[in-house]
């Protein structure tokens, strides 16, 4: 039997990055084929070129025997490969039948409700998967709007059907249910490739796994075959870490503490699980975890952009949970943004203006409203030496610079204001390596001037280099908290991809 | 009071302010529900009205004049597609650099094609229909019969808009586009082309209803005679929650108020206070009394297809 | 000055090219562009009271202007000027002829005070909370405003609390001590021209040197960078409403008191929208607004004399407004034409 789709070294470039570089997968009919991989592995790349919403470089595409030249999605669901992504293409306004049915219609000029929704009862029978075609969606769970996803595939006859990351907006019930799912589909002869970064789901239902790290495919196995541990080491890699020097470690009084942290998002899905950390001074915490799992909900918390549900976040011993950010960042703590761009800068300001946009109503920058542009401009001054931003004229708007020098400009804002607590997440992200040693040396230089940190980042060994203690969080919860010193990459990725084992019994 | 409300006259003229209101609204809808804020509808009126009269005196027939209107309102319509689909420029500004176009170049055209003693006096207008049994019933007759074939055209306009947008497939692809344009393009669906069909189609009815007002109401051309009508039809469509029906419903309530103020020139109630009231309640509408008036959620946001 | 040449370079060139496709139009119509365009410049400049005239006619554009253009930077659309600046021209007058006795350093700066407010407080109160707590759209809500504005007027003049005794709907006169003095005879030109560029000089001052303007700004450009750093978001929308309607009150204010002496009854002071195209044309630079004003009143009292001299009809200068901004808003347009320009030339070095 020859295999249903083959991807034979297929190669897919992006400015600055190999997103996909030589990859192999193969997939036969009727099989669960997961997916391993952390951010930026090329997971989501490949399967946009599977489905055709990407063109590859160089490479081969096969598809029931046939190459496969795609012009578009389109053209894909025409040949049988289905996609759900990872954030649903639904639209809530309308029903589940018109979300379904909508650009292939049954045929005509009318829309015809009577035979749309025959057809779908159909395959809802077919392949067990219940629901009201008349339902609107914006009415519907999401482990239902999935459904509705699922069935927009098979309403279009597809033999694969590709998941991204279908579990990471389910409740546990959802999820089993999306597996007896998924096990009655094989049945029928469908294949499905099942994209995830979780060790325990991907155990649970595939049949076969390739592990991808940084665009490239490391290894494919019998899920059978092969254990927690050998998946974890395949999808972090055992690469020699370069540590930074790191002066000794002697942390001072608790800066922050968070108690039995719960945070939910805008439907209401818990994000953070009674989450409990405390971070002291002198010490940079690394929070390590796949993007996803609750980072960015606790840091909102953290800062007052999102209100918690439960729990307490204490710094310097008082209560702050209903302090809006501005006090915030009046107390001493400095936030360096996940998206410089949209977060943490704007773009056409000046970059003497973004330099105080934190500060610009303290007496030091204005008076009476006033803003003091001469103190301003020595202060911009002042930074732009210090922090090396290029280039050095200050008055250029913040758009025009690279992005390692925005990503300074951000950090001469809030390391240069010397925080007693600075919370960093993904400070390094696209920047260079000279630009990363420096900005790493700021950091550890903060930290030994007193300073509490607070590091989140996707990239391991930043977390492991940096860190005196780390954390790891999976699917919202704190998984363990690990000494730096001692952490491996294996005991790490194993925590990050949710895996309970004990970290004393991991090799290291 | 009452004798004013009894008077069919003041029905049949809310019938006849409401048309020039209502097709711009219709047209909007569409424009809209593809995503597309298309404020142009006023100058594209103006231009319209002003076409429609030179074609009919050209031609001498008044149908020709609609077609003229109709076409040269579309060819506006599509640069404004254009613009703004395709060069994904600032919605709102390019209707409003239309709409001042408009009203230059047709006051422009206006004294230099037929001088300053305005357009010529038999141009040709569109003919009024009286429907031979209807137009006998009292009361109810006078207001049902004798209107002008726009009207009638327009009634026919708004089921057939409503059956299109709501129990089509085509008319499903233009909401889905309005409301969620990438979950529409991973299900094979062109975009651009879609927003294109939705701008021209209110190019098409905002150019109806301009020709209404030129050789429709009246058989001349004035400076500005839309006065603001296309705006007040997109608060109709508001008003209306973007259905073609809902529309139509808030331009008889703003001819209505039309139709009032000009009933009561000397009375106690000062007419321009009944004017300000449509404008009052679209307000209220948009901040949500009575429900929230929500509009298609891509509205306005301009789309570029990835690759 | 790099940077200013950059930054106004794509306006001129949208200039230029819509003063082009005009002479297409003018030619095609049968009438001979240089000659109208030079009786244009004759009409705005030519002569002493030409160039007073259209001082003149700056004014509200200037104000009005700089109204909608602090709401442009904040990121929103205020067309509902027009409305604002009527609300301010009926306090105005109101105040204007009520009061009698009052010495002119008081009266003045009432009525003008008491205009500003209104004006903030029609543009602030409704389109602003609107906006910042149901997401009202500004665009609908100012207009819708505006006409209410309109008719409120119309209300208050025809027949109304505030019409003069007699048949013609207007207002009475205002009080002398309320006049904002004429600098030229026989001219429109009042000492009303050195409020407008105060006013653009503070607009200046406030946008890029205060914390209001700088809070302001940032919302304007960038909502979520801005709540990330702590700024509250629906009030500087409220804010920006609201300073947007203040000036297009004192421009209402400023054109009774200085030109009208009398508030009449009519549909459209003209300023409104144009005032719109004022702050696109300037890039919402306060200073900018001050020459792009210059430019729109100079096409206006250019046209009015370019009818009369050369017989080209003046809505011509409506032609070229419309035109300069459909190419101000499309810019992509010559971004579009230079990428061509680029195709063209490599394909004809590859052949």
């Amino acid at each position: 039997m020859s295999a249903l789709l083959e991807v034979n070294n297929i190669t897919k470039i992006f400015p600055k990055v190999r997103a996909n570089d030589g990859v192999n997968l193969v997939v036969e009919e009727g099989e669960i084929h997961a997916i391993l991989g952390e951010n930026g592995a090329g997971k989501s790349t490949l399967m946009n070129i599977i489905y055709g919403l990407y063109r590859p470089d160089s490479g081969e595409l096969k598809f029931n025997g046939e190459v496969l030249n795609l012009s578009g999605p389109h053209e894909a669901i025409e040949k049988g490969i289905g996609m759900v992504h990872q954030h649903f293409m639904l639209i809530p306004v309308l029903t589940v039948a018109e979300n379904i049915v909508l650009g292939a219609e049954p045929s005509g000029i009318s829309y015809n409700r009577k035979k749309a929704n025959e057809l779908i009862r159909e395959i809802s029978r077919n392949y067990h998967l219940e629901i009201d075609p008349d339902a609107k969606v914006k009415d519907l769970s999401v482990g239902l709007q999935q459904r509705v996803e699922i069935l927009k595939a098979f309403y279009r006859h597809a033999k694969l059907l590709i998941l991204d990351e279908p579990t990471a907006m389910l409740t546990p019930q959802e999820t089993e249910e999306l597996f007896g799912i998924m096990r009655n589909l094989k049945k029928q002869g469908i294949s499905i490739i099942f994209i995830s970064h979780k060790l325990d789901e991907v155990k649970e239902i595939s049949d076969k796994v390739t592990v991808m790290r940084r665009g490239k495919t490391v290894g494919t196995l019998n899920t059978k075959e092969t254990n927690e541990q050998e998946l974890a080491n395949l999808m972090v890699g055992r690469e020699v870490v370069l540590r930074v020097e790191k002066s000794e470690y002697n942390p001072g009084d608790v800066v922050l503490s968070v108690k039995d942290l719960t945070v939910s998002d805008e439907q209401n899905i818990e994000k953070v699980k009674n989450v409990s950390f405390d971070i002291r001074s002198g010490e940079i915490f690394g929070l390590a975890g796949i993007d996803g799992n609750g980072q960015t909900e606790l840091i909102e918390a953290l800062m007052g952009l999102r209100p918690i549900k439960s729990g307490i976040i204490k710094y310097n011993n008082n209560n702050i949970e209903k302090l809006p950010t501005r006090e915030r960042y009046k107390l001493g703590i400095s936030y360096i943004p996940q998206d410089r761009q949209q977060e943490g800068l704007i773009m056409k300001f000046s970059v003497a203006d973004n330099l105080i946009l934190k500060e610009y109503k303290n007496s030091q920058y204005s008076k009476n409203g006033v803003i003091q542009y001469k103190r301003v401009f020595e202060n911009a001054s002042k930074k732009v030496e210090e922090f090396d931003i290029r280039p050095t004229d200050y008055n250029l708007l913040a758009g025009n610079l690279s992005g390692g020098n925005q990503q300074k400009i951000i950090l001469a804002r809030e390391v240069g204001s010397n925080p007693k607590l600075l919370i960093a997440v993904q400070p390094t992200r696209g920047m260079d390596v000279g630009a990363i040693e420096y900005i790493h040396k700021r950091l550890l230089q903060l930290r030994d001037e007193g300073s509490a940190i607070l590091l989140v980042s996707l990239e391991l060994e930043e977390i492991m280099s940096l860190s005196d203690r780390i954390g790891v969080i999976h699917n919202g919860v704190i998984m363990d908290i690990l000494d730096g010193k001692f952490a491996t990459r294996e005991k790490i990725g194993l925590l990050m991809a949710g895996s309970q084992i004990d970290a004393k019994e991991v090799e290291v | 009071m009452k004798e004013i409300l009894l008077n069919p006259q003041l029905w049949s003229a809310t019938l006849a302010m409401a048309t020039p209101l209502a097709l711009p609204a219709l047209g909007g809808t569409f424009s809209e529900r593809s995503g597309v804020v298309n404020i142009a509808m006023e100058g594209i009126m103006l231009i319209a009205a002003f076409f429609a009269v030179l074609f009919a005196h050209l031609t001498g027939s008044a149908w020709l004049g609609l077609l003229g209107a109709i076409v040269v309102g579309m060819i506006v319509a599509v640069i404004f597609a254009w613009a703004a689909v395709t060069l994904t420029a600032d919605q709102v500004i390019l209707g409003m650099a239309i709409n001042i176009f408009a009203s230059g170049f047709t006051a422009y055209l206006l004294n230099t094609i037929f001088g300053f003693s305005g357009t010529p006096t038999d141009t040709p207008m569109l003919p009024n229909i009286n429907i031979p049994v209807i137009k006998n019933i009292p009361f109810i007759g006078q207001i049902l019969s004798g209107n002008s074939v726009i009207v009638y055209l327009m009634i026919i306009l708004i089921f057939a808009s409503n059956y299109f947008l709501f129990h089509t497939n085509l008319g499903l692809r233009i909401r889905a586009v309005g409301e969620n344009p990438e979950a529409a393009e991973t299900a094979g669906i062109n975009v651009i082309k879609l927003r294109y069909l939705g701008v021209a189609l209110s190019g098409l009815f905002s150019a109806i209803g301009g020709a209404y007002l030129s050789i429709g109401l009246l058989n001349s051309f004035s400076t500005d005679m839309s006065s603001g009508r296309g705006y007040i039809a997109l608060a109709a469509m508001i008003f209306g929650k973007w259905t073609p029906f809902g529309s139509f419903g808030a331009a008889l309530l703003f001819g209505f108020a039309t139709a009032l103020s000009m009933q009561l020139q000397n009375s106690a109630i000062s007419k321009n206070i009944i004017m300000m009231l449509p404008y009052i309640l679209t307000v209220l509408a948009l901040v949500g009394v009575g429900g929230k008036s929500v509009s298609p959620a891509a509205d306005g946001v301009p789309y570029t297809p990835k690759k | 000055m790099k940077k200013l040449l950059k930054s106004i370079y794509m306006p001129i060139l949208a200039v230029i090219i819509a003063i082009i496709i005009g002479s297409i139009i003018m030619l095609v119509t049968g009438f001979n562009p240089l000659s109208a365009y030079a009786s244009l410049f004759i009409g705005a400049f030519g002569t002493l009271p030409n160039i007073a005239n259209t001082l003149a006619n700056a004014v509200p554009l200037i104000i009005t202007g700089l109204g909608v253009a602090i709401a442009f930077d904040a990121g929103l659309f205020n067309i509902g000027a027009e409305g604002q600046y009527w609300i301010g021209a009926i306090v105005a007058t109101w105040i204007g002829y009520s009061f009698k006795g009052l010495p002119w350093y008081i009266h003045i700066p009432f009525a003008l005070i008491a205009a500003m407010i209104a004006g903030g407080l029609w543009g602030g109160i409704v389109p602003g909370f609107a906006k910042a707590y149901t997401g009202a759209h500004e665009v609908i809500t100012t207009m819708m405003m505006s006409y209410v504005a309109i008719y409120f007027s119309h209300y208050l003049l025809e027949f109304g609390p505030m019409m003069e005794k007699g048949s013609v709907p207007q207002s009475p006169l205002i009080k002398d001590s309320a006049v904002i003095p004429t600098i030229l005879r026989n001219t429109q030109l009042s000492y009303g021209i050195f409020i407008a560029i105060a006013a653009a000089l503070f607009v200046y001052w406030l946008m890029y040197k205060t914390v209001w303007g700088y809070e302001m700004r940032a919302v304007g450009f960038n909502q979520r960078a801005s709540k990330y750093a702590g700024m509250n978001v629906p009030l500087n929308i409220v804010l920006s409403l609201s300073l947007s309607g203040i000036f297009a009150g004192l421009a209402g204010a400023v054109q009774i008191l200085g030109v009208q002496h009398r508030l009449y009854d009519s549909f459209t002071s003209g300023y409104g929208y144009t005032a719109i195209v004022v702050a696109l044309l300037a890039k919402n630079n306060p200073i900018g607004v001050v020459f792009s004003a210059l430019l729109f009143a100079a096409l206006g009292t250019g046209s009015q004399y370019m009818q009369l001299n050369a017989q080209v009809p003046g809505q011509l200068a409506d032609v070229i407004t419309g035109l300069i901004i459909f190419f101000v808003a499309a810019d992509k347009i010559i971004e579009v034409l230079k990428s061509m320009f680029k195709k063209q030339k490599k394909e004809e070095l590859a052949s």
